[in-house]
């Protein structure tokens, strides 16, 4: 571990070369959206929405996933980057079925919010409307794959967490979707303990409770740092969590 | 000084945007002084008017019908507003979209119809469905929208107040809501 200066849209910090961007740009309060991201699990960089610019490099880089170097000079706000991530919500939104007045998760939702931080008046791409598989065959939970926005959460925490790896994802390109073991009903799951973390973590309506009606679900991922702390002593404790 | 002409439309939607619009109450009394409404589901005007200063459209375009509408009230219209989550997102209209029209319409007057089981093709005035209901901009050119299933009295009140200024709604985070 070494420490490095670096700065942020200007401003100029020190941080350990272990930490990651996002790490550091939220110690120090500056905001970037996340939505693959989630304290206490680990880093993929799938949802592109904590991108980066990075000096010197022509490529945008995922806070969440990306080191700080010694030297490096990282903008978060800039118009380019605000367009890219109003794309990337329009485009989740118009993958998926949306209904929100409809939906358990309405006004506690990760989807919905990102969408009002980036400030989405309408959808410019087609809806894609797409008809994919809801399974309500597990005893307790339910999964609409309509609004799933392939976070994979639900996959690290099942497995980081849970340990029971009941999650993956099969297919590719707009064809993926969340599958249960190998591709079966989640109530014929052998490997699912029924423990709800994943309904938990899901950022959106996806996962959801049984018996829960429009907009009565509330997730809870604070749970997670009660665990994380737990497991491993203090490794996996983040900034935001140490300093609370 | 003439009041502006105001328009309300009423598409692929449940009314709910139009109920809202009714809760703005007493606030009601000053709008009419206000404006001219001169097309609307609320008042018995039978053909859609010329020279609109500001329409209000609930609803997705879920048939051909709406479609051809739209298209008259980008017309005669100078603001169009999307009004409500169908007519911005498609929303709950638009949850049949994965499924065959033909199905969805035996499902809902045939399976479930309690009294004269019968598809409401059989009438020529009623309109034929479209394979997909979808927002409004999809088909014509909207300069605004007031988000919600349904907008609450104070957006719909906070929108219209701007738009009879001459200004397009503000966007604040209290205001953009879905759902
Ligand atoms: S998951 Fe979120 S964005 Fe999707 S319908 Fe539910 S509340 Fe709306
Ligand atoms: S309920 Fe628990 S064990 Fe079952 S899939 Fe979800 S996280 Fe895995
Ligand atoms: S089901 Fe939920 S947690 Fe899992 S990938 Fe989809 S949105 Fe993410
Ligand atoms: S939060 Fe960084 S890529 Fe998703």
């Amino acid at each position: 571990m070494a420490i490095v200066t670096l700065t942020i849209n200007g401003e100029q910090l020190s941080a350990t070369d272990d930490e990651t961007l996002l790490q550091i740009a939220r110690q120090n309060n500056i905001e970037l959206p996340t939505l693959c991201h989630l304290d206490g699990l680990s880093d993929v960089g799938a949802c592109r929405l904590c991108l980066v610019e990075v000096e010197g490099s022509n490529k945008l880089a995922p806070a969440c996933t990306t080191r700080p170097m010694e030297g490096m000079v990282v903008r978060t706000d800039s118009e380019r980057l605000k367009k890219y991530r109003r794309m990337i919500v329009a485009l989740l939104a118009s993958e998926g079925n949306h209904q929100c007045s409809v939906c358990m998760v309405n006004n506690h939702c990760e989807l919905q919010n990102l969408a009002y931080d980036v400030g989405l008046l309408y959808v410019r791409v087609p809806y894609l409307y797409p008809d994919k598989k809801i399974d309500a065959s597990h005893e307790s939970f339910i999964i609409d794959r309509n609004r799933c926005v392939l976070c994979t959460r639900c996959v690290r925490v099942c497995h980081e967490v849970e340990g029971a790896h009941v999650w993956d994802i099969a297919g590719r390109g707009i064809d993926c979707e969340i599958i249960a073991d190998l591709n079966q009903p989640w109530g014929s799951s052998e490997s699912c303990t029924s423990c709800g973390k994943c309904v938990l973590v899901c950022p959106t309506g996806a996962l959801v409770k049984k018996g829960e009606s429009v907009a009565e679900m509330e997730k809870h991922t604070e749970f997670l740092k009660y665990i994380v702390t737990a497991r491993r002593k203090g490794e996996w404790i983040s900034f935001e969590h140490s300093e609370e | 000084m003439m009041k502006p002409r105001v328009a309300t439309v009423w598409l692929g939607g449940c009314s709910g945007c139009h109920m809202s619009f009714l809760d703005l109450d007493e606030r009601l009394i000053d709008l009419a002084d206000k404006i001219e409404l001169v097309y609307s589901p609320i008042a018995d005007i039978k053909e859609y008017p010329r020279d609109v200063d500001v329409v209000l459209v609930e609803g997705a375009i879920a048939n051909v019908e709406h479609e051809e509408f739209a298209h008259i009230i980008r017309r005669n219209s100078r603001f169009v507003v999307s009004f409500g989550d169908c007519a911005v997102t498609g929303n709950v209209t638009a949850m049949r979209n994965g499924l065959d029209p033909d199905d969805v319409l035996h499902r809902a007057y045939v399976e479930l119809a309690d009294l004269t089981p019968r598809i409401p093709r059989d009438y020529p005035t009623i309109a034929e469905l479209l394979k997909q209901a979808r927002p409004l901009h999809e088909y014509i050119r909207v300069d605004a929208f007031i988000h919600g299933c349904p907008p609450t009295a104070d957006q719909i009140w906070s929108a219209v107040s701007e738009l009879l200024q001459g200004k397009t709604p503000a966007l604040s985070h209290v205001f953009l809501r879905y759902g």
